[in-house]
């Protein structure tokens, strides 16, 4: 029996293979779906900066409201802006895709799935990589997305972000690190210029809340499983243990 | 006529039955007197393991049908109603998804243990046959099925797989065309997939599955030693080395099921995505025939095959590379077909047989997992290099079989299994 677990083992080795390698971004964060403050903020966010475009198709106000602990009324004033939509309503938007189409190239996508199509590592770095870059027809670039259609929406709160030379944390190939400061020399270096509403440590988190609320949307039954499954393992465990004392017992008469 | 020695119940409601329908020899013939060899290991888990995940499927299935809407325009969306708003949708949907990875993972350590101990051997070859069968409707059952949540990689999926049948000569792009029913891949062609996966293919697969049942038990289950436990039986007529499926395999399954269930459930609800190979990150976009992923790569339990297909890049006879491919993948499952006439050695279990087949049948698992891994990843140069030795390799196990396996030097076989 155990030289047949080590051969389970070694066959199973090459799984670790099969793991998925992690998108080549610049920042990672992991979403927190127990933080309702934060999925809140998200939700806020996301149908004020974001709305105007980006649909919700799959999503309901209601359920939202329902898993994020929003109460009725206040989604009604503050987040559904259409008198066309209702509370149980999916989170459609009221810009017409032939018309987004002539403005922006390709109508923006609908964000319900982007979470788990792009991952949340890549929605965050993607938010925090906008850079001034005047030959651009919207004024900006972006460091995960090149050449990006899609304007800085979120500049007036995180001000204008430049990428200039300066000194980074950050590993630079072909590099070796300043031997006093540990420092890296590099001219991918975004910078806040010009400071927008909110301090970049404020600006982070808001970005960071938005993508929460992203993750939430993609799978919205995720909290609902982890809340079911200790209970399903600990039954299955319980039945396994019965059925093993059962198989013992049985099994005293074969020699 | 009846025949008369049938078992029957004494009276009551159950003699009542016995006298129409032979149900207590039913019982007898499968269960309480169908005597398996008691030194089973680990891995005779798996046939029953098959068993409860296609029942898994079924079940899930059937519900799922009832919300998922077969259509080019409705498809998407109603997998993801039946992931938000179906009460326990996303449970249902997952364990289907996952059931569909599980049943690859159960049969081909399914397969494996017939590998090992020689189950496909005489006389259990029609075992082993309506079992690849099964293997094979099971492939096609699981790539129509994925065509059905109408994702990017579903599409692009299809649509590479499809286009193989072009790379026949002559009747290829016909063929192609007509396995669509379209010029591309359209609401006709998931239509069509849909009624294949969910009416066509499970009828026949549960067929195959009984035939495979009654054509086990007729000639008894193989053990680990390889052995015939009917050559020594007690003055009852009882096997002496056999014991009663039910209860003694019955209760032992449920240890097995309940080990299973426990990992199973742990993909459900913390993994459902398998890191990406269980439900493919594209999947979470929308079919577009405009556009195209940057890289696609089939199913986990496919990509051997993949592989297989990628690796010949050369033409000879005259045949293109792409048509080559499309036959030594179906060459590398039809020959799976043969291998009980390719096995020469007068042992069956490879606890008797010689260093070769050992090392041989460890290189084909090896090959075999290499062309797997090979298979999701874009090809390199060296890539296709490694496919190509890998390949050279699956198929020497098969062909050089007669001759390895009569060439090597066995070890004496036991008379009694040993445990």
């Amino acid at each position: 029996m155990k030289k047949q677990l080590i051969a389970l083992l070694f066959a199973l080795v090459p799984m670790a293979a099969f793991a998925a390698p992690a998108a080549d971004v610049p920042h990672s964060m992991t979403p927190d779906l127990r933080n309702q403050e934060s999925l809140q903020r998200g939700m806020q966010l996301y149908v004020n900066y974001c709305m105007g475009c980006h649909s919700l198709e799959h999503q309901r106000f209601a359920r939202a409201a329902d898993d994020l602990g929003i109460p009725q009324d206040l989604v009604e004033e503050n987040l559904i802006f259409s008198s066309d939509l209702a509370f149980n309503d999916q989170m459609h938007i009221a810009m017409d895709r032939g018309d987004a189409e002539s403005w922006f190239g390709a109508p923006p996508p609908d964000l319900t799935l982007h979470g788990r199509l792009r991952g949340t590592d890549w929605i965050y770095s993607y938010l925090l990589g906008f850079y001034r870059d005047p030959s651009r027809p919207t004024g900006v670039n972006n460091t995960v997305f090149d050449l990006v259609a899609m304007p800085n929406v979120l500049e007036p709160l995180q001000g204008v972000q430049e990428m200039v030379c300066s000194e980074t944390d950050q590993p630079v190939a072909g590099q070796s690190p300043d031997p006093l400061s540990g420092k890296y020399q590099s001219c991918d270096v975004l910078q806040v210029t010009q400071p927008g509403a909110m301090e970049p440590a404020e600006f982070e988190e808001a970005v960071y809340d938005l993508t929460n609320f992203l993750a939430y949307v993609g799978e919205p039954s995720k909290l609902q499983a982890q809340t079911l499954a200790p209970k399903v393992l600990i039954f299955i465990f319980i039945f396994g243990v019965i059925a093993y004392l059962l198989k013992r017992e049985y099994w005293r008469d074969v020699h | 006529m009846a025949n008369p020695n049938k078992a029957k119940a004494e009276s009551g409601i159950m003699r009542w039955v016995d006298d129409r329908f032979p149900a207590t020899q039913m019982m007898q013939d499968h269960l309480t007197k169908y005597y398996a060899p008691k030194n089973f290991n680990f891995f005779y888990i798996f046939g029953v393991l098959a068993l409860l995940v296609l029942v898994n499927q079924i079940l899930t299935g059937v519900w799922l049908t009832m919300s998922f809407n077969p259509s080019a325009e409705g498809a998407f969306a109603s997998v993801e109603y039946i992931m938000r708003d179906v009460e326990w949708g996303w449970l249902i949907r997952y364990m289907h998804t996952t059931g569909a990875s599980a049943f690859f993972v159960v049969i081909y350590l399914h397969m494996f243990r017939g590998l090992l101990y020689g189950s496909y051997r005489a006389p259990r070859e029609l075992v082993w046959i309506f079992g690849m069968t099964i293997y094979l409707l099971l492939m096609a059952e699981a790539f129509m099925g994925y065509l059905l949540p109408w994702g990017q990689m579903s599409y692009w999926g299809a649509q590479v797989i499809i286009s193989l049948f072009s790379a026949i000569p002559g009747i290829g792009p016909d063929l192609a065309q007509w396995v669509r029913g379209d010029f591309l891949i359209s609401g006709i062609t998931l239509n069509r997939f849909f009624a294949l996966h969910v009416v066509a293919l499970p009828i026949v697969i549960l067929a195959l599955v009984v035939l495979h049942i009654i054509a086990l038990h007729e000639v008894g289950s193989n053990n680990p030693d390889g052995i015939d436990i009917k050559q020594k039986k007690d003055e009852t007529g009882k096997p002496l080395d056999g014991i009663a499926f039910h209860p003694y395999y019955t209760v032992k399954d449920l240890v097995g099921i309940a080990i299973f269930l426990f990992v199973f459930s742990v993909v459900v609800f913390y993994f459902p995505e398998g890191g990406g190979y269980f439900i493919e990150r594209p999947n979470f976009e929308p079919a577009n025939p405009l556009k195209t992923p940057d890289h696609i790569a089939p199913v986990w339990y496919f990509t051997p095959f993949y592989a297989i297909l990628r690796a010949i890049t050369f033409s000879f006879f005259g045949l293109d590379a792409k048509f080559l491919g499309v036959l030594f993948m179906g060459a590398a499952i039809a020959v799976l077909f043969v291998l009980p006439w390719l096995d020469r050695s007068p042992v069956r279990s490879m606890r008797y047989k010689g260093w070769m087949s050992k090392v041989m049948l460890l290189l084909f698992c090896i090959s075999f997992v290499i062309l797997g891994v090979l298979g999701v990843l874009p090809s390199t140069t060296g890539r296709t290099i490694l496919a190509q030795v890998c390949t050279a390799i699956y198929f020497a196990f098969f062909l050089l079989m007669p001759i390895y396996t009569k060439l090597e030097k066995t070890k004496p076989v036991p008379e009694r299994v040993t445990g």
